[in-house]
Order: C-alpha cells, then structure tokens, then sequence
C-alpha cells in the first residue's frame, strides 16, 4: 500500500499547521531571542516596540502564570529567560501584533542592555569546568585494565563528529485558539503532543484536562519537533490564555535555525586493543557531548551513545563513558539515530585506524569482529536473532565486496586525477526507548453502526508512513476495505499520555496498540456472530467485508454483522495498551535488557573523487538490510533511502558552524547545504535478508525509522579510503563531515595544513576566525 | 493595479507591487499548496510556474515565488499545484505516488510543480533535463531515490511530446487541465505593461534583494525592470556581443549565439545556482550585488566585458574588472544602474572556461570560482583573462597573473610558476565558506584545472603535481 497522503500531497491538499485556515481576530506572535551567548540582562525596553502600529502585546516571563519552566528531563531551561541567557537565540519574549511582519518590525526596536559572560562552545572545555548537566555515565564489561596487556596490537586516538541541523522543511510552529471555560486548543506541529500539553499546562498553571492538542501531519520532523516543538506552543497557548485570542506562532526559517537546537556535536577519544589474530580485545571511549545550554534530551541521547559504542561487533573488555557537557549553545536535542550514530563514529574509526596501520583493509577487521548470537552487550543484554554474519554474506554474494575492491584498484591505478574509495558500514541499532516506562502506548478504535472505521493512536504522521502502517494493520484485521478506515489526527483528548513519535518505535508499540484494540473488537463481533448463527466464536472469520462460518460465506456482511452487534447494545469501540514486555534496565548496575530488539544491517560505499578540485561523488551504496517481514516495502524502502542520504549528508557537506561568540553562521539554506538531487548516490541497492521475522515487531515487521541513517557513515571512511589513493602519507583526521575543504587539503597535505599527529589533533588553521564545533 | 492570471481566473489587485508573489498566493487568495521553506529562494518549495506567450506559444519557467515581486507577474499566468488538479492525478502526481516520491509532503508540491514546468517545456523530453528542472527543489525525506524513478517515469510517459503544440498535447494526456488552452486567449485581454511604479526601489529578478530586505519590500512599490524589451536583450554586431542589464541567466543559456560561441555553456551555467532562480535573476543584479563571488561576475570579468552605466539620460562605459572599489564599493553613482554589458567575441582560437567549487556542488554558492579565457597561439600564451572569486573582498580581474602569462610558451613550469603571482594578488579571509588556506589552495586547484581542461595535451594534473 502507498502512502495514504500521497495523494494529498501530490494535489497540495494536505494540511500542515500553518495552512489551517486562520480564525478572524487571529494574532501572530514572533519571538525576540538574546543576541548573545551568556550574558546578565541588565535591562530591556520594550516601549519602543509596544509603540509600533499593530503591536498588542509583548509577553515575558513576568506574564507566566504557573511556572517559567520547559525543561522535560531535568527542569533547568526557562520559557522566557528572566535574568541571564544562557544561548543565541534563547527566547526572551513573545511579541504579539496583528501580522507576522509588524511583530518582526516591532521586535527590531526592542532595547536590551547585556552584561556579557564567559562564552563556553567547546565541550571538553566545558568538562575542564565542570559544567555538566548531569554526572558522566559509565558502560563496562570484562575488565579492559588487564586486558590490555593481552592486546598485541593497541590504537588510540580521537574522533569528532560535528552536529546535524534537522532542516525539516515546514518550520516550527503552533497555532492556539482559546476555547471556553479557559480551556485551550493547540494545533502544533510536533512529534510529542503529550509533552506540548504538559508543558504548556505547568507554565500556564492550569491541569492538562484544560489543554487539548491535535497533530494532523508534519512537514519533517527527524527529531527536531520531539521536544522543540514544545515552546512555541506554549509561547501560543500562553498568547491565547492571557489574550484571549487565536495566536500563531511560526517561525522564520532563520530564527528556526537560530533558536533550536540540533544533532549533538561530540569530541571523543578511543582506545581499542586487538588480538595477533585481530580480534577487538578490549575498547575504551570518553565521549564528550555537547549538550548545549540546557539538557532538553540531552541525557536520554548521550545513554543511547553509550548504547551504541560497539555497534555491530563483540568486544569483550569494554569501558565507555559519557559526559553531557554544558555549553553556550542552543539546547540540543534528538536527531535520528539519537546519539547512537556518534557512538558508532567512534569504533568505526577506532577500527580503521587499527586497520591502517596493520595495513590491512578495515572490513577483514570488521568482519572478524561481528556480534554473534549470545554475544554480551556491554549493558547486559545477550544478543538475540542477530543475523549479521549471514548479512555480511549476503553482501558477498550479492555485491561481491572483493570484485568491488579489485575494480577500484584497477581504476586508481589508471587514473590520476581521479581515486575511487569504497567503506563497508555495519550497523545493530536497539529498538525501543530506553526509558522502560516510554514503551507504551494506546490506540482507540471506533466502529461506526454504518461498518466503517476510525482509529486514533499516539503516532504522528511526518512522512514516515506510520499512518499507512496503522490503516494498514486496521483494515487487515476487520477485512476491510482500506478505504473505510480513517485514520484520525493525533489529538491528547483522544489517546493520553502519549510518548512522542521516535526512537523507531512508533509502529511497533502503536500498532501493537491497535491490534489490541482490533483484537478486542473482532472478539465481540464473532461472539455476536456465533451466537446468530449457532456456532462458537472459534468458527466465525471475517473476510473481505464477509462474514465466514465454519470455513463457509454466510450471507451475512460485515456491514450487517455491525449493524447487529450495535442493535444488541455491543460496545463497538475499544481502547488498546500495550507495552512492551521483557524491557528492563537498571540504571544504578547500568545492566539490564532494554530493547525489544535489535535491527541489523550492512552498507557498501563507493565514492570517486576529483583530486584536482577536492570534490566528490557517491558512484553506489549497496545495503543489506534485515526488514524482519516488512509490511509495506515502499514505505520501509522509503525510509532507508531517506535515513541513508541524511547520513550521508551529515558525514560530507553538512557543516554546522557556529563562531566562539556561539553565533550560528550557517543560518540559512545558503550557508547550510543538505544533499539536493545531484548529491546524492548514483545507485542505491537495497537487499533484504531473509529472515522469519520478530515477534517483538509489529507483524514480524521491524523498525525501520533510524537504523538507515548510519549506514551514510561509510561516505566518511569510503572517501578517506579514496584519498589514501592518491595521497598515501595521507593521516586520518576522524573529523566529520569531511567536507570539500577538508577533502582538497587530505589530498595536497604538503600545504603544510595537517601537520596532525596519530592522535588525529588537527592543528588550527592559521587565519581562521571560525570555530568549528567538538574539533 | 496589477493584472494577470492565477491558474485560470483573472486577477486585478491594488496590492503593492513589492509584495512577494508567495504571499499573495498563499495568504490573499488562500491557495495554501504552495509551501513556505525557507523565504530564500533554495528550496523550491514555494516554485510555481509563470507563463507568457512567445512567439504565439505559451512558455512556462519555474520561479521560487517568495522572492518574485507580484509586479513582475503583471500579464501573465502563474500557476499553482491548484491550478494542476484534476479528477484524476496527472500522470507528474501519478508517478510521485506510485513511486513513494513523497513522504513528509511539504516539499513535494513544488517537486509536482517543477516536473509539470519540465513537461511543459518545448522541448524533446529527455531524463537529465528532468532532472536539471528539479535542481531547486530540496527534499529532507526521501533521498531523491524515488523522485528519481518517477522522473524516468514522467519521461517515458512524453514520449513522442509534441514540441510545437505542447499545451494541446499535455492537455489531450491529461498531463494538464483543458483550461492551459484558454490561456493565449485570456492573456491577449490583460495589458502587459510594467507590473511596477517609476519612483519604488529598483528590482530586477529580486533573487538578492528579496532573500536580503523582504521585509522591507513587501509593503512597498517597487521599480520593476525584468520584463523590460530595453534592459532585456541579446545582441552581436560588429564584433560585439551585448546583452541588456536585465538578461536573465536562463537568458543566456539558451541564446544560440552564446551557446556557440561557448560550447560548454550549459555545463558552465548549471554551476550557477537552480533553474528557478537562473529564470529570474539578472546579470545586472549579479554585478551590483558586489558579493566577491558572484559565478557570473566571473564569468564576464574573464570576457573582459565592459559595462553601461546610465543615468536618466546619461550614460558611461567602464571596464567590469574597474566597477569594483573595494568591498561593496562601486563605480557607481546612486542614480546609475547598469543597463547593458558588452564584449568583444573572442576569436576562433580562444578557449574559455568556467570553475567553481562550494559545499555542495549545485545549487550553493562557491568557496572559489574562476574563469578564464585564453589564446595560444604557436605554444605561446597570446591572451590571457582569469577571473577569480572568493579570494579577495571584490570579485577579482587577475591582472598581475594574466601579464604575467602573456607571451610566455605554455608549459608545465610556466603554469606552476604562475602560482606565486595568483598567490600575490589575492586576499581570502576564512568565513562560512572556507577558511583562508583552503581557499588559497583551491584557487591553485582550479586555476591548473584551466589548463588541465584546455590543454589536455599538454597539462595535466600529474605534471603539474
């Protein structure tokens, strides 16, 4: 089945937040940010401002009538800062006119007199001063202190991956329209609509019963709008309750860039001891993340870091450990792949600096290390149903990894102003949220007396086709025809308590939801239609709008079957729970077994790079992937192309930029590029193993929401593999994303550019007035 | 009053002419298909299509309308995904459907719009130029895979288009709604007289202006010279080749004469930001925006070109690589505005190129660019102008490495030796886009890959290295 919106979006009919018609009276709120990193507000004056034609109100903290508080981990991030910022963009206030255009003029004649402080943007600095936002956390098995002496061969180094901005193309934005009785209706698009109704109901003190928020559809999310949805709506909502007027709040794609936060950037060094016979003994890894201002998610994602620090293979001895530093920089917050692709950056780069220097290619080191089934996670979990060796010997068989090795060799052995490189990228990525209690959710199922169906999940729809999915899990169960199903908005009246749309788990726990539900329903139904037709409920089947008895048709419809039931006072609606069995984690022993399950895979890359430009591009990705059963492959396939490219941006052209005054330079699409048409690979094979399936996933169908991201970590080490051809003192940086830039200086290094030593230090670039992040 | 056609119906506005087209579309006449990425002219969410007749046939070009002043649409149609409906999908949608071209959905109108401008084109279908019409729409979701395979799709699917009476062929597939033919008839009814007012801010495309002071303009009148026959023009007479001020850069893509005086043309410009912004934005506008890596300023600095600057009456020719002072500073009065550039053909035997590196490859602007134009004749460098961009706060004539060139036999050590003069001459500062040595080093790069282009037989990077 295609995208059910497909259609909507093709013909522009779908409707995303800021295309809901507006309400007449409608005000527009824009939000003034600090304009500097960390500083002491000595003043503001906002007359000026309130003088403007249109304006109606400037709103700051002083108006918050519950508490000035969004921070959903740890409550340490204000709405309005009141006396200090703490970042650029941070929002000071809310200005409400009577357009758009009149609030942004009216924001440029507002006063503000800043005592500037000290401005922290590097997070090893950040841990140097003990600005954490919560204690490092430590992974361990085995005990690497006296395995080393057991390693013949031992690397260290350090390896840096740069942040990601999420450029969802529909920027954030709510719109909140007072109701009565002081209630208040939220249209916001975000992936987290319980944690908008929360939020919105501590600042504006009143109980959630009082907010209502609906999600139709989002215009991306990737994790942008998990939790930075959040205060733009309340900013709204607030507007709303002290107005009592309809406000929208959309932000500008600049002031979206500025004021939100993104991929964390990490710094992180490595330790990894290998055996005569090259097998990872034992591995060691600090990571520092920069967490931004606040901690926002940033706790949740550096544990999944952690999670992930062996990615794909055993080690025995492991000891990794994570700080969540503080640094004057807007809030970070979750990404696909939520911390995990950094971890896996790092042993991905551990390994093929052992591989170099043994001089041996990095996948005979990757393939002798792969986790097996019974192997031991660092954080206690035997793995299960893994499948990597017979992944590992799809991609032989299928791509043929020697013949791809054999051809890019005679190539580069013929062409000297081109070199050919080519990565293989591993990936095991858990599934579940690895906060135990996060793994549930609900599912309401209405079935109308005319036969036709409603559903409503905790699952919001921005594009990755979890609509589909639940519409398709409907009309499966009932028979139905899928065009009698709806599939309804994402709405906090409807399903409570809702975790956000992430962590790939949005299907699996939903749908399981909704299978419940349907479960449910169809048990009543076959009962009513046993006791008609004078047989048990074990003899009745519904097929394609029929009614089945004893393996026979009935003249019975599913129409008059309902009809029946609802004539009989049957409840014809149903609410499903479920959560996940199994999952347990115990934080203080940081042991236990916190994913359902895992999703495995494997990518091939090949690049080709123009060596006397310093340009590149990606001639194929071949990847076997392990679906489970996938129950929509247009969809699924959808995904790993979409997660693929993303990563691969992330690792080549995307270069987050921010100046030591923590200052966003690359603040537009014209200073920040993310892969258009012609970036992307020239050919994406997709495969999928052959495998029965897990029970854990919905219908045997595994998650397919973020694992595909890190398969665009192979571009980075494919064109550090290209660049060894043709410039083979080349020294490996491990510095993502490995831009054009710093492609040209790999190659002609005798610039006197990468004077860095084997523990990959890049020295500064003389003249250079930008700080790069986590370098 | 401003007149044209939205879709089918005629619309007479008193909006003021500044007013971004995309604001009009969206919030007056809540047409809310067309989407709001990024108000800068790189995503393409917001492109609509914008047709006129020529030469008796409707013609439509793609346009990012977040930074089209509604005055530069007076007597014409634009057409929105609104305006594309039918019953049924067309076979665009049919095929970004059937090939999961969509996730999300909030770029994917202006991808529909794109492709269906691409279809509409008069010319053989071909999957590149398909491609090359979806160059300035940017997806986050879908990895462009599966917009890819549509596309080859919607190719197919025009096999055997009729390249003259494209509109009734569209129309009779139902590629495009019956109304496309109507369009000619109503548009003769609308007064194509300038959409702008005298006394306003003189915009051209808007591509700079509209990124940098919307806000600004968007309440205002404004000076509209785009559809104007004396800023818009290609001409060669005695030798010269002149061009008006407000020639677009899809202007001179597709002007024979320029294609055959230089071959690559095409490739050149397709370095040159999307097709919805080449179709808009203006030479004189690439000129005056001063940015020290302007691809055409480049371009033309390489020609040697020569501009008109006029004022009411008035008017002055200078030399282009002169117009620049210093950063953002001008041989220009306040009053003056460039109205034409010009320069001599260059002879049979001069070889022209275009480099430019950025980020990413399309669509983006250039870390360092350069142009060069050279004669050798009997293995002796007999002219030479190179251009180079990024390196320096203006846009820069290389003048000491082009002398420096000049009657000296092209060889190996004469290009590498160039390298110390090119380095003398010019000034990066480390920014967004680079950093100092980067840019340094990359100059060298693209100024072998000149030669290296040019000269295949006798340079090549390994010599050189």
């Amino acid at each position: 089945m295609k995208n059910i919106d497909s259609k909507g979006h093709v013909t522009g009919k779908s409707i995303y937040l800021d295309d809901i018609p507006t309400i007449q009276g409608t005000l527009y709120g824009v939000v003034f940010g600090s304009p500097v990193a960390h500083g002491h507000i000595d003043a503001v004056d906002y007359s000026k401002a309130l003088a403007m034609p249109g304006v109606i109100r400037i709103i700051t903290h002083k108006d918050i009538p519950g508490e000035n508080q969004i921070g959903g981990i740890i409550p340490d991030e204000p709405l309005f800062a009141t006396n200090e910022v703490h970042f650029q963009g941070q929002p000071i206030a809310l200005i409400i006119a009577e357009s758009d255009h009149l609030a942004s003029e009216a924001r440029k004649c507002i006063e503000l007199k800043i005592s500037e402080k000290e401005i922290i943007v590097d997070p090893r600095v950040a841990q140097q001063k003990g600005e954490l936002i919560q204690p490092p956390r430590t992974f361990a098995l085995g005990d690497t202190e006296k395995a080393w002496a057991k390693c013949v061969h031992v690397f260290q180094g350090k390896a840096d991956t740069n942040g990601q901005e999420h450029l969802y193309i529909e920027t954030q934005g709510a719109y909140a329209v007072p109701m009565e009785n002081g209630n208040i209706r939220i249209s916001s698009s975000t992936q987290g609509p319980t944690a908008v109704q929360r939020t919105t109901a501590w600042v504006l003190g009143v109980g959630m019963h009082k907010i209502e928020v609906d999600v139709v559809r989002l215009g991306g999310g990737f994790g942008g709008k998990e939790d930075q949805a959040t205060p733009w709506a309340v900013m709204a909502a607030l507007g709303a309750q002290l107005l009592n007027k309809p406000i929208k709040v959309v932000l500008n794609r600049m002031d979206d860039m500025r004021m939100t936060g993104k991929r964390h950037p990490y710094s992180s060094d490595y330790k990894i001891g290998l055996s005569e016979d090259l097998k990872i003994i034992a591995y060691e890894a600090t990571f520092f993340q920069n967490a931004g201002a606040a901690a926002d998610l940033s706790p949740a994602v550096m544990e999944r870091t952690l999670f992930h620090a062996t990615n794909a293979y055993f080690v025995p001895n492991v000891q990794v450990t994570a700080y969540s530093c503080k640094t004057n920089l807007p809030p970070n917050t979750a990404f696909r792949g939520f911390g995990g692709p950094q971890g896996m950056f790092v042993i991905e780069s551990a390994l093929a600096h052992a591989a170099h220097e043994l001089n041996v290619p990095t996948y005979v080191l990757q393939k002798k290390n792969l986790l097996k089934n019974g192997d031991e996670f660092p954080y206690g979990q035997i793995a299960a149903d893994v499948g990597l060796q017979h992944i590992w010997s799809d991609m032989e068989s299928k791509f043929d990894i020697q013949a791809v090795e054999k051809r890019i060799r005679a190539f580069n052995a013929n062409h000297s102003d081109q070199k050919k490189g080519f990565s293989l990228m591993p990936v095991t990525f858990g599934i579940s949220f690895t906060k135990t209690p996060m793994n549930q959710a609900r599912a309401l199922v209405h079935i109308y007396s005319d036969g036709s169906v409603g559903v409503s999940t905790g699952a919001v729809e921005m594009g990755q086709g979890v609509n589909t999915k639940m519409l398709q899990i409907a009309a499966q169960m009932f028979s139905l025809d899928p065009e009698r199903v709806k599939l309804e908005s994402t709405n906090t009246t409807r399903v409570a308590n809702t975790s956000p749309s992430a962590a790939s788990a949005t299907s699996d726990l939903n749908g399981k939801a909704l299978q419940k539900a349907c479960n449910a329903l169809l048990e009543r139904l076959k009962q009513s239609a046993a006791d008609h037709f004078g047989v048990s409920p074990g003899d009745i089947e519904l097929k394609n709008e029929q009614v089945y008895s004893q393996g026979k048709a009935t003249s019975m419809s599913w129409n008059q079957l309902v009809d029946m039931a609802f004539l009989q006072r049957i409840c014809l609606t149903e609410n499903g729970h479920y959560a996940t069995p199994i999952i347990n984690f115990d934080k203080t022993k940081e042991k236990g077994h916190p994913f359902a399950y895992h999703v495995h895979g494997l990518a091939l890359t090949e690049v080709s790079i123009d060596c006397i430009r310093g340009v590149y591009e990606f001639d194929a990705v071949k990847i076997v992937h392990d679906f489970g059963k996938t129950m929509n492959p247009s969809v699924d396939i959808g995904q790993i192309e979409g997660g693929l490219v993303q990563g691969i941006g992330w690792m080549t052209m995307e270069e987050l930029n921010y100046d030591n005054q923590g200052r966003l330079r690359s603040n537009s699409l014209s200073a920040y590029k993310i892969p258009d048409i012609y970036s992307v690979p020239k050919e994406v094979l997709i495969e999928a193993l052959e495998t029965d399936g897990n029970d854990m996933a919905i219908l045997k169908s595994k998650a397919v929401g973020e694992p595909p991201l890190m398969y665009g970590i192979g571009a980075y080490f494919a064109i550090e593999n290209a660049i060894r051809a043709f410039n083979p003192s080349f020294i490996s940086t491990f510095d993502a994303p490995f831009t054009h830039e710093k492609v040209l200086l790999a190659l002609y290094n005798h610039y006197g550019i990468l004077e860095n030593s084997k523990t990959g230090i890049r020295s500064s670039l003389s003249g250079n007035a930008d700080v790069r992040i986590a370098q | 009053m401003i007149e044209f056609i939205l879709n089918d119906r005629k619309i007479r506005t008193d909006k003021p002419s500044g007013l971004p087209l995309l604001d009009f579309i969206r919030y007056e006449q809540s047409l809310t298909g067309t989407k709001i990425g990024c108000r800068e002219g790189d995503c393409g969410a917001c492109n609509v299509l914008v047709g006129h007749l020529q030469d008796g046939q409707m013609k439509y070009l793609p346009i990012t309308s977040c930074l089209t002043p509604i005055g530069n649409v007076q007597g014409k149609q634009v057409v929105t995904v609104e305006g594309l409906n039918m019953e049924d999908l067309s076979p665009v949608q049919q095929y970004m459907v059937d090939e999961a071209g969509t996730q999300c959905g909030f770029c994917t109108v202006g991808f529909i719009v794109s492709l269906t401008g691409y279809c509409l084109s008069h010319s053989t279908p071909d999957y590149k130029a398909a491609i090359a019409a979806i160059d300035g729409n940017i997806c986050r979701c879908t990895g462009y895979k599966s917009i890819e395979r549509a596309a080859r799709h919607i190719t197919n699917a025009l096999a055997g288009k009729d390249t003259r009476e494209t509109v009734d062929w569209l129309v009779e597939r139902k590629f495009i709604p019956p109304y496309f033919k109507e369009i000619p008839n109503m548009l003769q009814t609308i007064g194509a007289e300038n959409g702008g007012q005298k006394n306003g801010v003189l915009v051209g495309g808007g591509t700079d202006l509209y990124v940098q002071k919307h806000d600004q303009l968007l309440d205002r009148e404004v000076d509209l010279v785009a559809n104007h026959p004396n800023w818009r023009f290609i001409t060669i007479k005695n030798g010269v080749c002149t061009l008006g001020g407000a020639t677009t850069v899809t202007d001179v893509q597709e002007s024979d004469a320029l294609q055959t005086l230089f071959p690559r043309l095409t490739q050149h410009l397709k370095l040159v930001a999307s097709s919805p912004i080449r179709n808009i934005s203006t030479l004189a506008g690439n000129f005056v925006n001063a940015s020290p890596i302007g691809d055409l300023t480049a371009f033309f600095l390489a020609l040697n070109a020569k501009i008109e600057l006029t004022e009411d009456d008035k008017s002055r020719t200078i030399f282009l690589k002169d117009f620049y002072k210093g950063y953002k500073d001008l041989d220009k009065t306040k009053g003056e505005n460039i109205t034409a550039i010009s320069f001599i053909i260059p002879p049979a035997n001069s070889h022209f190129n275009l480099e430019k590196v950025s980020k990413r490859i399309h669509l983006d602007i250039a870390s360092v660019n350069t142009a060069a134009q050279i004669i050798v004749e009997s293995g002796v460098i007999a002219d030479a102008h190179i251009s180079a961009g990024g390196v320096g706060p203006t846009p820069i004539y290389l003048k000491d490495t082009c002398a420096f060139l000049m009657g000296k036999p092209l060889t190996p050590e004469l290009i590498r030796a160039a390298i110390d003069v090119l380095q003398s001459e010019i000034s990066p500062i480390s920014d967004v886009r680079g950093s100092e040595n980067y840019k340094r080093l990359l100059l060298r790069q693209l100024f072998y890959a000149h030669f290296i282009k040019l000269f295949p037989n006798q340079i090549s990077l390994e010599v050189l290295a």
